[in-house]
């Protein structure tokens, strides 16, 4: 039982200087099921954290009012679950069954209930292993699956859920679905950020679109919204259903052959694989998780060394994991799935010009290539910033200009589109294909449908790596 | 790297069984008569009750081994120490290693100091061997009254510990693929592992921030008096099991003290 009224509603994080989110009036009715859409920075997430009790009053500066069932949130605190986007930093305990009591001992629940509704929860999201099952041997989806029986084990009467497959591949975003569809009832009300709505849309019966400058652009049934909002919607980067992604078919035949895998493998992560990257060729990696898909990305990428088998250069002496890392950010570059693993500097302008000074590049020629990059990749703004302060999509993007500046012949991806919205997406697909004309060879490891449908030229696809063995039901 | 985490033994065996905490706390009692004297007797009668132990917590002497590895290194490296440098050079001389003299003090220091090592270490070991992080929390908790706050969230920020290992290999590839190598330059090597220790730290510090935002979102910042889900008991056996190691920490002192070889740390 949860009604939810902001009343010009606004919070901005102490020592910014802009509003998080501003003039947002609203009134979600108990039982409501909202689809909160906006594109990035309009402040879904800090309402979502508003409405969790989440913003401590001296972290920052409020206008307006928000109130669940008439009371300031900080105090509706029991009544409120919500589930965030990474499943790693959520679970608490090492047991399946004790992280989903933490929340119950928590609130005080007596120790003769705890256990029934721990099961029950468990049921309610269709997880199907034992209790004593270890929180670290699930895979992604199943530890979120996990998370969010935590979350409904409390019986929130109000529950958000932030991005909630943002951080999972393709079948763990169902498993998430699929357990919200069956978990949901009339007893509480649902809130939900997802760029991806058509996946969340057999979930909810309202759409609130919030205005980048404040206030809610839209409001209403998810046909009417996105009838009048559709366009200006998909251009902000929400992916609203319906509006096709541009097709980048190669302009001329793959050249010369860049890097060769012959049967190479890793234990107990990649089984034996041959193949062949070719100059002028967007080659796309598919296959399920576990296939060692990222693992192979790491080997081209001359980052990892085969425990078999081998990988070679044509024209090199030495596989590249032996290779001088300078050389090699001349020879490939490698794009990494967490952009900020690669962050290594304070400046944008300066993890830019890091490849080419290690290369000894004139200082005339770094600055030219830096200068060259930020336009390209419209990043010319944010040259002073911090780079760990940046957006997803703006991070994606400097982390490919990184690789670009040493000017490497391949370019190694691992999930680049992965959690980007839709303008990010179709700017990152627009400059994959650019630069395989140019004669660039392009890898990507990816599950992105979309993406090996509008720029791969050819997919290689990892089969299983062998199982392990059946894993145990929760119940006969 | 792996990190010694899980517990390793068998489970029903009738001291592996007792609360933590008791087990915790007969370790301590056990242990701490054994820093008052530098005597080799005191620590070796205390290893040898040690051993004899072993059983009653379900651990196997190779299992113990595996796990205890580490301080070996440690008596290696204090056998090198006080060859080299104790100030005691008295007794009979036994032997010279180049300008070294080795004497009876020599080898009976250096003895008292290794079976130390290893007669302070063993009980913690076995206690950690044989209990669950969880149960432990919990004893805490629940027995000794510890606060939640601290001991269920050291027990979270546990669990995150083995993420580390993983994160590390990503961020020394993400390093090379960014042109950033050592080569064979010790000084480049020390800054490269400098750099990406504090890339490792402030990840570690950002995930932390996210676990503890995720844990009071589902209550742990609550008012309200915790319950338990896991009932911890501290009975009479557990009691049994504390005064029992006091017992016998104190009575290898004795024994020492008796036989003439006691050798108090102070004065």
């Amino acid at each position: 039982m949860a009604e939810v009224v902001l009343r010009d509603f606004g919070w901005r994080h102490a020592g910014r200087r802009s509003w998080a989110v501003r003039g947002v009036d609203l009134h979600i009715r108990h039982g409501e099921r909202v689809l909160l859409l906006g594109p990035s920075g309009a402040g879904k997430s800090t309402l979502l954290a508003a409405l969790a009790g989440l913003l401590p009053e001296d972290s920052g500066e409020a206008e307006g009012t928000v109130e669940i069932d008439g009371l300031d949130p900080r105090k509706a605190h029991d009544g409120v679950g919500l589930l965030f986007q990474d499943p790693q930093t959520q679970l608490v305990m090492a047991r399946s069954g004790d992280d989903v009591a933490f929340g119950l001992e928590n609130r005080g629940v007596p120790a003769g209930e705890i256990w029934p509704r721990v099961s029950d929860a468990l049921d309610r999201v269709g997880f199907p292993y034992p209790i004593t099952r270890a929180t670290s041997a699930l895979s992604g989806g199943e530890q979120q699956r996990l998370a969010l029986a935590g979350v409904l084990a409390l019986r929130p009467g109000l529950v958000l859920l932030d991005e909630p497959t943002a951080n999972l591949d393709p079948a763990g975003g169902d498993l998430i679905r699929e357990a919200v569809a069956r978990a949901r009832d009339r007893d509480s009300t649902l809130i939900v950020v997802e760029h991806r709505v058509a996946e969340a849309l057999p979930l909810i019966d309202r759409v609130v679109v919030l205005a980048p400058g404040g206030g809610v652009a839209a409001d209403g049934a998810p046909e009417v919204v996105f009838a009048g909002h559709g366009p200006s919607l998909a251009g902000q980067g929400v992916w609203v259903p319906g509006y096709p992604l541009p097709r980048h078919p190669a302009a001329a035949a793959p050249g010369d052959d860049l890097v060769r895998a012959h049967s190479a493998a890793f234990r107990h992560r990649l089984s034996a694989a041959s193949m062949t990257a070719r100059a002028g060729e967007a080659l796309a990696v598919t296959g399920p998780n576990g296939a060692g898909k990222s693992t192979l990305a790491l080997m081209l990428g001359g980052l990892l060394a085969p425990t078999t088998g081998r990988i070679d250069v044509p024209g090199e002496a030495k596989p590249p994991h032996r290779w001088r890392a300078a050389h090699l950010t001349s020879r490939i570059g490698s794009v990494f799935q967490t952009a900020e693993h690669q962050f290594v500097t304070s400046r944008v302008a300066d993890e830019l010009a890091l490849g080419p000074r290690r290369l000894r590049r004139s200082p005339a020629q770094v600055a030219a290539t830096v200068d060259d990059l930020l336009a390209r990749l419209r990043l010319t703004a944010l040259a002073e910033a911090n780079p760990y302060t940046l957006s997803g999509g703006e991070a994606r993007r400097l982390s490919v200009a990184t690789a670009l500046a040493t000017a490497p012949r391949l370019l190694v991806l691992d999930e680049p589109t992965f959690g980007q919205d839709r303008r990010t997406w179709i700017e990152l697909v627009a400059l994959l294909a650019a630069l395989r004309d140019e004669g660039h060879g392009i890898v990507a490891v990816t599950h992105d449908d979309a993406f090996v449908t509008s720029l791969a030229d050819r997919v290689h696809h990892l089969g299983p790596t062998p199982a392990p063995g059946p894993l145990p039901r929760r119940r006969p | 790297m792996t990190l010694a985490l899980e517990p390793v033994a068998d489970p029903t065996a009738p001291l592996a069984r007792r609360n933590p905490v008791a087990k915790l706390g007969a370790a301590l009692l056990f242990s701490m008569p054994l820093i008052a004297t530098l005597d080799p007797l005191t620590p070796a009668i205390a290893l040898a009750v040690e051993l004899c132990t072993l059983p009653f917590f379900g651990v196997r002497l190779g299992v113990l081994a595996r796990r205890a590895w580490p301080l070996t290194l440690a008596a290696a490296g204090i056998l090198v120490t006080m060859v080299l440098f104790a100030a005691d050079r008295t007794g009979s001389h036994l032997l010279s290693v180049g300008p070294f003299d080795i004497t009876t003090g020599v080898v009976a220091g250096a003895l008292g100091l290794v079976l130390r090592v290893f007669a302070v270490a063993l009980p913690g070991i076995i206690v950690f061997a044989t209990t669950d992080p969880t149960d432990l929390a919990d004893a805490l908790v629940q027995n000794v009254k510890a606060p939640a706050r601290f001991a269920i969230g050291a027990l979270a920020a546990f669990r995150l510990i083995p993420l580390l290992t993983e994160e590390w290999q990503m961020l020394t590839m993400a390093r090379r693929a960014r042109g950033i190598d050592a080569g064979r330059n010790p000084l480049a090597k020390l800054r490269l592992f400098a750099s990406t220790a504090f890339a490792l730290l402030v990840g570690a510090l950002r995930r932390g921030g996210r676990l503890a935002t995720a844990m009071d979102a589902r209550g742990f910042d609550s008012t309200t008096p915790r319950t338990y889900a896991r009932r911890q008991h501290f009975t009479k056996a557990d009691a049994a099991l504390v005064v029992g190691a006091g017992v016998l920490g104190a009575a290898a002192l004795t024994t020492s003290i008796l036989a003439g070889v006691f050798n108090p740390i102070l004065g």
